[in-house]
């Protein structure tokens, strides 16, 4: 066994993480959907090569946060955003930032796992070829295979790249759309609460997959399980009414939060 | 009173008596929803079959011809007595073909032709028709003048019915169309085998006639084809195209609104509406030739685009909307997510929306009444532009007509036209079923 190795690299990773930039920027942000305010002025940082958990009850603007990360709330009427998120140095709200180009630096994963009704190859060959990734076959099938082995998929589907990617099972499918949003090279992936609708058994490998993945990806997660934000991120931010309570790091937070509402969460006396 | 009285003590008596939850009503309720269910199936069965009865037992007769088949000198003496076919082609055009047959007749059955009234009678068993059937053949091959062929003709329509035996010969002779004299040549020729009962092709190719022995579908066939083809080129797309902006891009406020409620309003407006603005805007103002498929492919073409908007929009609010999240989030532009990820999806829906509307389309009468689509057309139209009538108009006309051979006709071109339909909407069964994917 390597845990030798392994555990140099945790070290050289976290060693990164605490020193790490910030990815992405949040200042300021509210949201209104239409007259009802969503989010009241998060300030809130992504830490680059970190997995930043998102925690808080039903309805405290989690969700809603990540979506403005990269700009899906665009897509909902009546929805408007102010403040100011950054991508690195970019305003991402500024005129100047073409959406569709956001969307491809930063990737998202659902809270439904929602492969295409196409082959598990044209799932993950979709995004590549929409924006010209590749440039011969070889290329993509290339893509392809790095992809799903990077969601560690491959094994599993190798000998059936064409048939359709809605016959695999729930984690398999979760785990394609994580493969999918790899394959376009992002910098940031946004997850949803990306493991709600698995089993045990597959989200023990989603989680395990998300801690791999971090190596070469800032990851920002929503999660409703405690545990699970505990297992995967280094960072926690917890939310309620639309406010953040509380960032910091994940030890500290499920040990001795500075803010009495984040332990009262975190012991389950709400939410 | 020896027994401990605990408060757990009563929850075995409570259980014991079963509370009344109307069991017996709910069941008694299903049940009875169950039997007018069966009850509104069976009446709708009984009344297709009663409809299906009555058009197939009237009709089936349409798609056989009594025919006649005899020896026929093709007399120089009658066609061509100058001999001048050489230089004249329009002799042959104009020769007095019915003499011909009708000659021919004679001589089978042994009658003089020089028996006015009794000539008159045999030429009255032949249908007019047999003046192209002749002329078909001399001017295919002017050869056979002067030589004996055997040839199958058309009967006279009136024959033609009483050979089917749908004459009433309780009347007495003066008051049918046939006398007893001709029945009795009649009954001769069937006995001889001359004369029997061909299967029809006519009634598929041949075009308008006022006889009913040589009148077809063949004209209202090519319309209504035109007219499908035309209804499809346009309503597709252009229906398509507008369910999709309405649907994806059109802002939600009251304008769209609006228009959401007129389409609705539009795909029950009267058909014959669509037609008076067709003769308004396309023949009057535009200039577009009356009677031509051309036109009636445009009129129904507005018909049908309400119908297949309505049905796209349905197909297109059906897909799920984890769909377009997937794409979105993964860079495409509103525009690649649509035609990439949701048409698709949506397509069994549309095309299944296109061809109930199609098959609407093609039994539409109304409209083609008013932009004079009810037309004597005899000759194939050649382009859409040309006059040309449609199935259903075809039975409008054919049902107002007298003979006898026009009702089984008229009920022969109510089951082409029904063929037509359940073939498409078996192709729209089809269609989904192939498209369908699950997720």
């Amino acid at each position: 066994m390597n845990m030798m190795s392994e555990s140099a690299v945790e070290k050289a990773l976290d060693q990164k993480m605490s020193d790490a930039s910030h990815k992405m920027i949040g200042k300021d942000v509210s949201v209104y959907y239409g007259e009802k305010r969503a989010l009241f002025d998060v300030n809130l940082n992504v830490r680059e090569n970190t997995v930043t958990a998102l925690i808080g009850p039903s309805g405290c603007g989690k969700s809603t946060f990540l979506r403005c990360l990269n700009r899906m709330n665009d897509t909902i009427e009546n929805c408007r955003v102010t403040g100011k998120i950054t991508l690195d140095t970019d305003d991402i709200y500024d005129q100047n930032i073409d959406v569709v180009e956001l969307r491809a630096r930063v990737g998202m994963v659902f809270q439904k796992p929602n492969p295409f009704p196409k082959t598990i190859y044209e799932n993950i060959s979709y995004g590549p070829r929409i924006h010209g990734l590749s440039k011969s076959k070889a290329d993509m099938d290339q893509i392809v295979e790095a992809s799903l082995q990077r969601a560690g998929l491959w094994t599993e589907v190798k000998d059936r790249l064409h048939e359709s990617g809605t016959g695999l099972s729930g984690g398999q499918q979760q785990r394609l759309c994580i493969a999918r949003a790899i394959a376009v090279s992002p910098e940031v992936i946004l997850m949803d609460e990306p493991c709600s609708a698995l089993d045990p058994i597959a989200t023990a490998k989603v989680e395990e997959l998300i801690h791999e993945l971090r190596a070469n990806y800032t990851i920002v997660i929503v999660t409703h399980s405690m545990q699970q934000a505990a297992r995967v991120s280094q960072r926690t931010a917890m939310f309620h009414l639309g406010q953040l309570v509380e960032e910091n790091d994940t030890d500290k937070m499920f040990t001795n939060p500075d803010d009495q509402r984040t332990q009262d969460y975190i012991m389950g006396r709400f939410g | 009173m020896t027994d401990v009285v605990s408060p757990a003590a009563g929850i075995p008596k409570a259980k014991s008596v079963r509370r009344d939850i109307g069991i017996k009503r709910r069941y008694a309720a299903e049940r009875r929803f169950r039997a007018y269910g069966i009850a509104a199936l069976s009446f709708g069965i009984i009344f297709l079959m009663l409809l299906l009865w009555s058009v197939v037992s009237k009709g089936y007769t349409a798609f056989q011809q009594t025919m006649i088949t005899m020896p026929v000198e093709f007399s120089q003496q009658i066609i061509d007595p100058q001999n001048e076919r050489a230089t004249n082609p329009q002799k042959l055009m104009t020769a007095n073909y019915p003499v011909v047959a009708r000659n021919a007749l004679a001589k089978l059955l042994n009658v003089s032709v020089d028996d006015r009234v009794a000539a008159r009678a045999i030429g009255q068993m032949l249908s007019d028709g047999v003046r192209v059937q002749l002329r078909d053949l001399v001017v295919a091959n002017p050869a056979i003048i002067g030589t004996t062929q055997t040839v199958t003709l058309l009967a006279s329509g009136d024959i033609d019915s009483a050979f089917k035996g749908q004459v009433d010969l309780t009347v007495s002779q003066e008051n049918r169309k046939i006398n007893d004299q001709q029945l009795g040549w009649m009954k001769q020729l069937s006995d001889s085998g001359a004369l029997a009962k061909h299967f029809n092709g006519g009634i598929f190719v041949n075009g308008a006639s006022s006889r009913p022995e040589a009148a077809g579908v063949g004209v209202a066939l090519i319309g209504s084809f035109y007219m499908m083809l035309i209804v499809l080129a346009l309503s597709l797309p252009i229906g398509v195209a507008a369910s999709i902006y309405l649907e994806e891009f059109a802002p939600k406020n009251r304008f769209t609104d609006l228009i959401e409620v007129n389409i609705n309003n539009l795909a029950a407006v009267p058909s014959i509406v669509y037609g008076l603005l067709g003769l308004a805007v396309f023949v009057n103002f535009m200039g577009l030739p009356r009677s031509a498929s051309f036109v009636g492919g445009l009129v129904l073409t507005l018909m049908t685009l309400p119908t297949i908007i309505i049905a796209t929009r349905a197909a297109l609010k059906a897909v799920p909307p984890s769909i377009r999240a997937a794409a979105l989030g993964l860079g495409a532009s509103k525009m690649q997510t649509i035609f990439h990820h949701v048409l698709p999806l949506a397509m069994p829906g549309i095309l299944t929306g296109t061809i109930i509307g199609l098959a609407h389309a093609l039994g539409e009468t109304a409209p083609l009444l008013l932009i004079g689509m009810v037309a004597f057309v005899a000759n194939y139209p050649t382009t859409p532009l040309d006059p040309s009538t449609a199935l259903p108009v075809q039975i409008y006309m054919w049902a107002n007509e007298a003979e006898r051979a026009f009702v089984e006709r008229t009920s022969g071109a109510i089951i082409i036209l029904l063929l037509f339909l359940i073939l498409m909407n078996v192709g729209a069964i089809l269609l989904r079923r192939r498209f369908e994917r699950r997720w």
